[in-house]
């Protein structure tokens, strides 16, 4: 793969630099770099592989395995929206159960699924951190605790 | 018996979370003290006449784990910020709403043990605590804190704050390092010195560290005061599920007992409902039954609670309290998908064992169970765990933990999945519902 050359935003290779000083290996940056990847762009893409492989020095391979092996990073371009509820002992004693049921009554949608205009992505977790609080929902990144109904009202108002 | 706040003594200090507010309370005192000893090792002498053990859940000595790994060196602290066991909450709520705590810990733990570069492993999902961290190191360094020859000291620090991407497996150490190198993080078999890339390394949990800029501050006498005599200072317990008041509660160790926290601090459970389970250590420890719950908060107290043939766990202080309206198949079924999911997958026992285990506990719930099904459910679960050591089937702990909770809702609740068999349907009237409790302990 030496020598191609995959267009990358300048912002992203920016911060790529940055992050790679941190580490007296390259692939140390791996992770962190996937994931910035991953926020701009919603996913990691063939390409982003080819180049993040490129930029590191290793194997296409050894990125995508990378890839597969971490919950957090993901082939595919999920909704505008990734609703990932948290199914975990201490949110599911306090009623994750209804949290799901409610979200794919109202996005008519069952998890796993993106609504048809492509807006939401409803995916189930494991424990997000917020047993004190629960049940629990991440919406892009942002935990949320103490889930009703309404709250799950407003949530998705917010997001429209 | 009161709540006695280290940890969380300044938590509702408003923008504690900013270098300000964390200095006017006394922030960065301790670790200039440290500092102006010029010498380490009498920083390390001091935590380790402080007694100071590992919060992480596995309550060993610090200082003691520490000093054999000083003849070779130690080029890097890594400091696991991975919590992600069910029922544990404490170290994300630390992180968000106390950032420069641990970061003044971690400066006092690379002084003591001369390390000049740190990465905090911090788990994806919390990504706002990351944030709060990366900025507070940044704070700390714009005062002279980080960075070279710092307050003309000599020493110098860097701390780099590092996303791990989801998994409960890192919180392994060996996979962690692995996952910091760019790999996936799969287990190693601990065949000497932990390394990251290539240069011996330290892995500490983050909860451990905020501990240190009070022990400093306040001498090991002072932190020897609390707590009892082989696990001196506090335990932060984070107590979840149907409870009144859950969240966080900070106590001395062996300041209380469990049925204390949970009915006295944590107001039992909801009104109209009965005890029925707790889990006292985050989901890898074996369920205690109502009648078990008269034992101390201290982890030597814990050899025989929830053991049967094999130890109780005290763990890292995750409680979950289950009523009356829990199922206790259903529970080991959320179990076991959480097992089967995390799993690396490396070695067979634990790999396909937790899968096999949740295909029968889902036939089990369904009423669909064979008799023999309970004996096979024990079986499987002897096979990822054996009990003697030399036929360990697995790199690391995380198949065994679920064998080890399993095994224990079997010999408290064996009757209930019984039921399940017997009669073909599961005999629990569950509640889906969302719940709201009364008031939930430190939150923010």
């Amino acid at each position: 793969m030496k020598g191609f050359r995959v267009e990358m935003p300048a912002s992203i290779r920016e911060e790529c630099k940055r992050l790679l000083i941190r580490y007296p290996r390259p692939e140390g940056a791996l992770l962190p770099i996937l994931q910035l990847i991953q926020r701009e762009q919603g996913e990691v893409a063939d390409e982003s592989i080819l180049y993040v492989a490129d930029l590191l020095g290793v194997a296409p391979a050894r990125v995508s395995g990378v890839v597969s092996f971490y919950p957090g990073l993901r082939r595919q371009l999920a909704g505008a929206h990734l609703i990932s509820v948290c199914r975990s002992l201490p949110c599911c004693l306090m009623g994750s159960g209804e949290v799901v049921d409610y979200l794919r009554e109202k996005l008519g949608i069952d998890v796993g699924e993106t609504t048809g205009d492509g807006r939401f992505t409803l995916v189930e977790v494991e424990c997000l951190g917020g047993c004190g609080a629960a049940p629990t929902v991440m919406v892009d990144g942002e935990l949320h605790e103490s889930l009703t109904c309404a709250r799950i009202d407003q949530l998705l108002e917010r997001l429209s | 018996m009161p709540e006695c706040r280290l940890l969380l003594r300044d938590i509702d200090v408003p923008d504690i979370e900013r270098i300000d507010a964390y200095i006017a309370c006394g922030g960065y005192r301790a670790f200039e003290k440290a500092l102006a000893t010029g010498e380490p090792e009498r920083v390390l002498a001091e935590v380790r006449e402080a007694g100071l053990q590992n919060r992480g859940g596995e309550w060993y000595p610090l200082a003691e784990r520490w000093v054999p790994h000083l003849a070779e060196g130690v080029h890097y602290l890594c400091v696991d910020a991975s919590e992600g066991e069910p029922g544990i909450f404490r170290d994300r709520k630390l992180i968000e709403r106390h950032p420069h705590q641990i970061v003044e810990g971690i400066t006092i733990a690379a002084y003591a043990l001369g390390v000049r570069v740190v990465y905090v492993y911090i788990r994806e999902e919390m990504r706002r605590g990351q944030v709060l961290l990366e900025r507070a190191v940044a704070e700390a360094g714009g005062r002279g804190f980080l960075g070279g020859n710092i307050l003309g000291s000599g020493f110098a620090l860097d701390i780099y704050v590092h996303s791990g991407a989801g998994g409960y497996i890192p919180r392994e150490p060996t996979a962690l390092l692995r996952s910091l190198e760019g790999y996936r993080a799969e287990p190693r078999k601990g065949a000497g010195g932990l390394t990251l890339f290539g240069r011996p390394a330290l892995v500490e949990n983050v909860g451990t560290l905020a501990y240190l800029p009070h022990i400093v501050d306040r001498g090991a006498a002072w932190f020897r005061r609390m707590g009892s005599e082989k696990y001196p200072g506090t335990g932060v317990f984070c107590v979840s599920g149907h409870v009144r008041r859950p969240g966080l509660y900070e106590l001395e160790v062996g300041g209380g007992t469990l049925r204390e926290l949970i009915q006295e601090f944590a107001g039992g459970v909801r009104a109209g409902h009965e005890l029925k389970g707790v889990i006292p250590g985050g989901i890898s420890s074996p369920v205690l039954r109502p009648e078990e719950l008269d034992v101390r908060l201290d982890p030597e107290e814990w050899a025989v609670p929830g053991g049967g043939d094999f130890p109780g766990a005290f763990g890292g202080g995750g409680i979950i309290v289950m009523d009356d309206t829990t199922c206790m198949v259903d529970t080991a079924l959320n179990l076991a998908k959480f097992y089967a999911r995390e799993s690396c997958g490396q070695c067979p026992a634990c790999g396909a064992g937790t899968h096999w285990l949740q295909k029968v506990l889902e036939r089990v719930e369904k009423g669909e169970g064979r008799r023999e099904d309970l004996e096979l459910l024990r079986s499987v679960a002897g096979q990822i765990a054996p009990l003697l050591e030399p036929s360990r089937t697995t790199l690391c702990s995380l198949g065994e933990e679920f064998a080890w909770s399993l095994l224990g809702l079997l010999r408290s609740f064996g009757e209930e999945f019984e039921r399940h068999v017997i009669e073909g349907r599961c005999p629990i009237e569950k509640d889906r519902r969302i719940k709201v409790p009364e008031t939930i302990s430190v939150r923010f």
